[in-house]
């Protein structure tokens, strides 16, 4: 369903997704695993039409991103890692306006709507601007809206930061269902290890832009003989702190700020 | 088609749903149409000008358009900021339409501010002198409207944060229109100003619109609609490609 080859993306000279390769199948749970400023970010705005890469091949559901750019599009949902709500707008007008950008048919757009704001119980809360929402509210919209069109592939970048459990195993139990009844491919990053451990069936390790390590996670155990995903995590990825890693980025950016070519 | 209806009205309802906007962006304009209109008018009617709130409403109603037009095409780095740009982004539609569908819909936005300026100068004590030309001088509102988004878009598609906002209001929004005969007759005038004025995009604005609705052309109506027509289509088209270019 996802296959990367050789994946590399450059800004001036930070390398900041480094010749990675890896593929997920129909109907997988992909977690994508790394320490700040790793890269999965950046791989999975490549993933979804947002930024072009540097060099190296992506398929998505056998269509390229670079080339087949609404292909792509048509066959994916996903949740940011930062908020994408027009917050001047209704639960329900946010939905909306999702379902007509995907070209979802009137009568069966309304019906998805009611099923899916009904699903995150925010049905009640329909006709209510989104800035008066809260993080969970939001969070539940988002994965809401990115299932309107039905997409064959789910991205999910952080979908469960700053949640509290309940809001957590709500969502997740939402997604895994529907990778259960759908077949529906599911690629997410996360920081809660024990989050990846339950959910996961293929997990990859990323840092400093390269792939480190692919496998479920039993073999990520065994290989580095601890008991928890958290342990193996660090096994692999050091106990440092990544704040200089993130730097070039941020330089970057500060950079950018002003004119962005 | 319902991608730009959905793009527009999303403008639309943001635009009406927050009424402090609505009336914040109204004060600076009608402030200078009445300090402006009352104080300097005894002096432009012994100078023989006439009337000046007749000489200078059609001025600021073309002011109260460039503003909220040009912000409403900047908001763009508003939606990159919060987010919402890469929820259209990721869509199976064309960065056209989605440039098409937000400038129509700050375009509209822009005339609506317009009219809500023209109502409130006929209570001032303005008067249209051309009904028949009533209809013509909307879609001036309507042209400098949709140029000035689409140029506000264009600009947003290549800046990355609200700090160069400042630069944008200082050294475009104000010296377009200070320099544009929205305030002063353009006859006569120093060359360097008067060249300046004539390669200013919202003269010709301000100038079709003051033919239209109480006579006295600068540049004669026929110029004035080609003008503005020609550089809406180059600054879409423009526009239209810096936007596909968007990589966020």
């Amino acid at each position: 369903m996802i296959k990367v080859e050789n994946l590399t993306k450059k800004f001036g000279d930070f390398i900041a997704v480094d010749n990675a390769s890896f593929s997920v199948n129909k109907g997988e749970i992909f977690a994508f695993l790394g320490p700040n400023g790793a890269g999965k970010t950046t791989t999975i705005r490549m993933l979804t039409t947002l930024l072009k890469p540097t060099s190296g091949r992506v398929l998505i559901n056998g269509n390229d991103p670079v080339r087949e750019q609404n292909d792509v599009r048509r066959s994916f949902g996903i949740v940011f890692q930062d908020p994408s709500l027009d917050d001047e707008l209704t639960a329900r007008e946010n939905m909306e306006f999702h379902g007509v950008l995907y070209d979802v048919p009137k009568n069966i757009r309304e019906k998805r709507i009611e099923e899916l704001l009904k699903f995150v119980e925010l049905w009640d809360r329909k006709s209510d601007l989104v800035k008066n929402f809260s993080g969970g509210m939001k969070r539940r919209l988002e994965v809401a809206r990115g299932l309107v069109h039905h997409p064959k592939i789910l991205f999910l970048d952080e979908p469960t930061l700053g949640l509290d459990p309940q809001t957590r195993s709500h969502i997740w139990n939402y997604i895994k269902n529907l990778n259960k009844e759908e077949k529906m491919t599911v690629f997410f990053t996360t920081h809660y290890m024990e989050e990846a451990d339950k959910v996961a069936q293929k997990i990859a390790i990323i840092d400093h832009g390269k792939i480190i390590v692919q496998g479920n996670p039993e073999e990520l155990k065994q290989q580095t003989k601890t008991t928890s995903l958290e342990e193996a995590f660090l096994a692999f990825t050091g106990k440092t702190i990544r704040e200089e890693e993130i730097s070039p980025i941020e330089r970057m950016r500060m950079r950018r700020r002003i004119f962005r070519h | 088609m319902q991608t730009i209806y959905i793009l527009w009205l999303r403008q639309i309802k943001r635009y009406f749903r927050s009424k402090t906007r609505i009336a914040g962006s109204l004060g600076q304009p009608l402030l200078l149409l009445l300090a402006l209109g009352f104080g300097f008018g005894p002096i432009y009617q012994k100078a023989g000008g006439g009337n000046y709130i007749q000489f200078l409403t059609p001025g600021i109603i073309s002011m109260g358009i460039l503003f909220t037009a040009v912000f409403s095409g900047i908001e763009i780095i508003w939606d990159k900021q919060f987010g919402f740009l890469k929820e259209t982004l990721v869509a199976p539609v064309s960065r056209l339409k989605i440039m098409v569908g937000r400038t129509l819909g700050g375009g509209t936005v822009a005339v609506i501010q317009g009219l809500i300026i023209f109502i409130i100068s006929l209570i001032v004590g303005f008067r249209p002198m051309n009904f028949h030309l009533l209809l013509l001088s909307f879609i001036f509102m309507a042209l400098i409207a949709f140029f000035f988004t689409a140029l506000g878009t264009a600009i947003a598609s290549v800046l990355e944060d609200m700090q160069s906002f400042q630069l944008i209001m200082n050294f475009l929004l104000m010296p377009l229109f200070f320099l544009s005969g929205a305030l002063f007759p353009l006859q006569g005038l120093p060359k360097v100003i008067a060249i300046v004025a004539s390669v200013n995009p919202l003269s010709y604005g301000v100038d079709g619109l003051r033919g239209t609705l109480v006579n006295g052309a600068h540049f004669g109506l026929l110029t004035d609609f080609s003008v503005l027509s020609i550089i809406t289509i180059i600054v879409l088209v423009i526009g239209g490609l810096l936007f596909s270019k968007i990589e966020i």
